[in-house]
């Protein structure tokens, strides 16, 4: 049963991380590697203001949404615009990011050191539940709550809203999109912000619940992130949901049945496995590509 | 830094000259004769500062030791200088935690520095030191706790105690204490110190009779734990073992607390330090961490250095800073044992240290190159670390 809860908690920042990571990829077809690097400045910035802001997590949550929102329009600006006519734009995308990803994480050295950086013990309160023999803290129900609702309203936006329409529009053929009056060069930049407002959502309630923010937490976690979204089925929203939470439990059962060293092999392992079964992912539809 | 080089380019151009033309009036052979002072011990005066480096990660993962290695040079170098007679032109460099680096600034240092101080971790110095070996410079490790690091040569040196001196004591008083029958052990394999650490306590609670119902391991960059202490605490233990870096450690006892896990936490020399308390609060009530380094201990040299570190740098120092300062001040014994600051006369010296007083105790190094002090075993109490011995 704790167990159970571990995944459940762990895979839900693995979703939320991967949703923001797949938004992008599903609609715009890019991969944006600076998105690790989200991750961990959210994390470190969130600590700042509620540490040295005094602010309540609750104010800094959004302030580290808005800020996340901010540093996707940079990353879509000046990693992936300037890009964009160019024949391997896809390519070339995917080495500016990592790029101006690894500037955001040297910005980060120089501004808050090496060392690892923690929310104040008394940011959250440390209230804790006991369901039958498991604990659950406030905390963990508060990301977990948190993740769901952001993931619903991705959902919803993408799904219903205007904006929606206009991004699925781009997703589907950004000429036409152009043709029909859509301002394409908008609804590129709304995707990156939104998406990494999440991830930076992610990012700094990922500090929260371990405790911990490092300057390489956003690289530990991409890989993780990637194969989320790829078992998922690729820019699929409900499939990086389910291939998050799945990686959460499949790591925490590898350690249960398994043994500890056997984790990461044995949740890869599975991907692999679920890869080979279904390669469109999850939640993916087979994709036929145009020349 | 750039004072240093500059500093460094001008000694450097002073001592070709003095080579150049005033080799008539020493009389000693070869071009480094003026490392060789007049009389001997606290009366012993070297008219050259004596270059030393120090290699210690100031970046990377092992920066929060590196970072308090530097203070604690700084501190020493501060009070040599005062003292006089000798001087030390100290060139502190940073491994990033990388062991290829590491060799890099060691073959840099090999050139012009009559001894070496470093690198942090046990990893780094397997790779960098046999280079300042094989160049005849003499090596002070001052944080490397794994086994091996004298056996790589006759010029390294450590002021350290290893893993091997610390922690059986710790898993006997521990024991003693809290009456320990079964435990569960955890470790991230994926570092040489900790791998080490491991080992070392394996051997420890066998020997003492102590039964170890799992072992568990994890990565050194891993932060959620939550689903190797629910296994750890389905086992019912008297006490969890772990043997991990100060990064891993406080993720690791704040987890371990917010599951309900209410045993003691033994830990290995990466928990002996102040941020455990800082940063894990309350969860780190509880946790054994054996030391070479005392903090509470009421010597006149260990309180001096206490108030000495925190008016320098407005706060208290750890085991890491504490034993830097005490590798500055073994040079600097072996320096005036011989009043030389020459390469070999500087081995001879470091070879030859008995009952030397330090912030860490009464100090000898062995004939393995190895020190030997008394080790203290702390628990955290109200905060901080209370010896329990």
């Amino acid at each position: 049963m704790q167990q159970l809860l571990n995944g459940l908690f762990l895979g839900s920042i693995y979703a939320l991380f991967a949703i923001g990571f797949t938004l992008v990829f599903g609609i715009l077809d890019r991969l944006n590697l600076a998105h690790p690097a989200v991750f961990a400045a959210a994390a470190f910035v969130g600590i700042e203001l509620v540490a040295v802001g005094g602010l309540s997590i609750w104010v800094a949550l959004p302030l580290v949404a808005l800020f996340g929102a901010v540093l996707g329009l940079v990353i879509e600006r000046v990693a992936f615009r300037p890009l964009k006519g160019r024949p391997d734009a896809h390519f070339a995308g995917l080495i500016g990011s990592i790029g101006l990803g690894g500037m955001v994480v040297a910005l980060l050295l120089w501004r808050y050191g090496p060392d690892t950086r923690r929310f104040p013990a008394d940011a959250f309160p440390s209230t804790a539940f006991e369901i039958g023999s498991a604990r659950v803290t406030l905390l963990q129900v508060a990301i977990l709550a948190i993740s769901i609702v952001l993931m619903a309203g991705l959902t919803w936006l993408v799904g219903r809203s205007p904006l929606g329409r206009a991004m699925r529009a781009v997703a589907e053929n950004p000429r036409a999109a152009t043709v029909l009056g859509l301002n394409v060069d908008r609804v590129t930049a709304t995707t990156f912000a939104l998406s990494s407002a999440l991830g930076a959502v992610a990012g700094a309630l990922f500090a929260m619940n371990v405790n911990s923010a490092q300057l390489g937490m956003g690289s530990a976690i991409e890989l993780k992130g990637l194969a989320v979204i790829i078992v998922g089925g690729m820019g699929s929203l409900p499939g990086a949901l389910v291939g998050g939470l799945l990686l959460g439990l499949a790591e925490v059962f590898a350690v249960q049945y398994v043994g500890s060293s056997w984790r990461d092999l044995v949740a890869f392992g599975l991907l692999f496995l679920l890869l080979i079964v279904r390669p469109q992912g999850l939640f993916g539809s087979k994709r036929v590509r145009e020349v | 830094m750039k004072t240093s080089v500059k500093t460094l380019a001008l000694t450097g151009t002073l001592a070709l000259i003095l080579t150049a033309c005033g080799d008539s009036g020493s009389g000693d052979a070869g071009g480094e004769g003026e490392l060789v002072g007049s009389g001997s011990g606290d009366s012993c005066v070297i008219e050259t500062p004596v270059p030393v480096g120090a290699v210690v990660s100031l970046t990377g993962a092992a920066a929060s030791y590196g970072e308090s290695q530097k203070k604690g040079l700084e501190l020493a170098l501060e009070q040599l200088t005062e003292k006089g007679g000798v001087e030390y032109d100290l060139k502190i460099e940073d491994d990033a935690t990388d062991p290829r680096q590491g060799i890099t600034v060691f073959e840099q240092l090999s050139e012009d520095r009559s001894a070496i101080i470093g690198p942090t971790l046990s990893n780094g110095a397997f790779q960098a030191q046999p280079i300042a070996q094989e160049a005849g410079v003499p090596v002070v490790a001052i944080s490397n706790t794994a086994d091996g690091i004298t056996a790589q040569g006759d010029y390294i040196f450590r002021v350290s105690l290893t893993e091997a001196q610390v922690i059986p004591q710790t898993v006997e008083v521990a024991k003693a204490e809290y009456g320990l029958e079964k435990v569960v052990v955890m470790y991230s394999n994926d570092d040489a110190f900790t791998e080490s650490g491991y080992k070392v306590f394996a051997s420890a609670l066998e020997e003492q009779g102590v039964e170890v119902l799992d072992t568990l391991t994890f990565s050194k960059a891993d932060t959620d734990f939550r689903a190797l202490l629910t296994e750890a605490k389905g086992d019912q233990p008297d006490a969890i073992v772990v043997s991990g870096l100060i990064e891993a450690a406080i993720p690791l006892v704040t987890q371990a607390r917010e599951l309900g896990i209410d045993v003691p936490i033994i830990g290995g020399n990466g928990f002996n330090n102040p941020k455990l308390m800082a940063d894990a609060g309350e969860a780190a009530e509880g946790v054994v961490v054996g030391a070479a380094w005392n903090s509470a201990s009421e010597g006149e040299l260990n309180t001096a250095f206490l108030a000495d570190f925190e008016e320098k740098f407005g706060s208290k120092p750890d085991q890491f800073a504490a034993q830097a300062y005490v590798g500055l001040a073994a040079i600097d014994a072996a320096v005036r044992s011989g009043c030389s600051g020459e390469r070999d006369a500087i081995k001879e010296g470091l070879a030859g240290l008995t009952d030397l007083e330090t912030v860490l105790g009464t100090l000898s190094i062995n004939a393995d190159r190895d020190s030997e002090h008394p080790a203290v075993v702390q628990v955290v109490e109200g905060g901080t670390f209370t010896p329990l011995n």
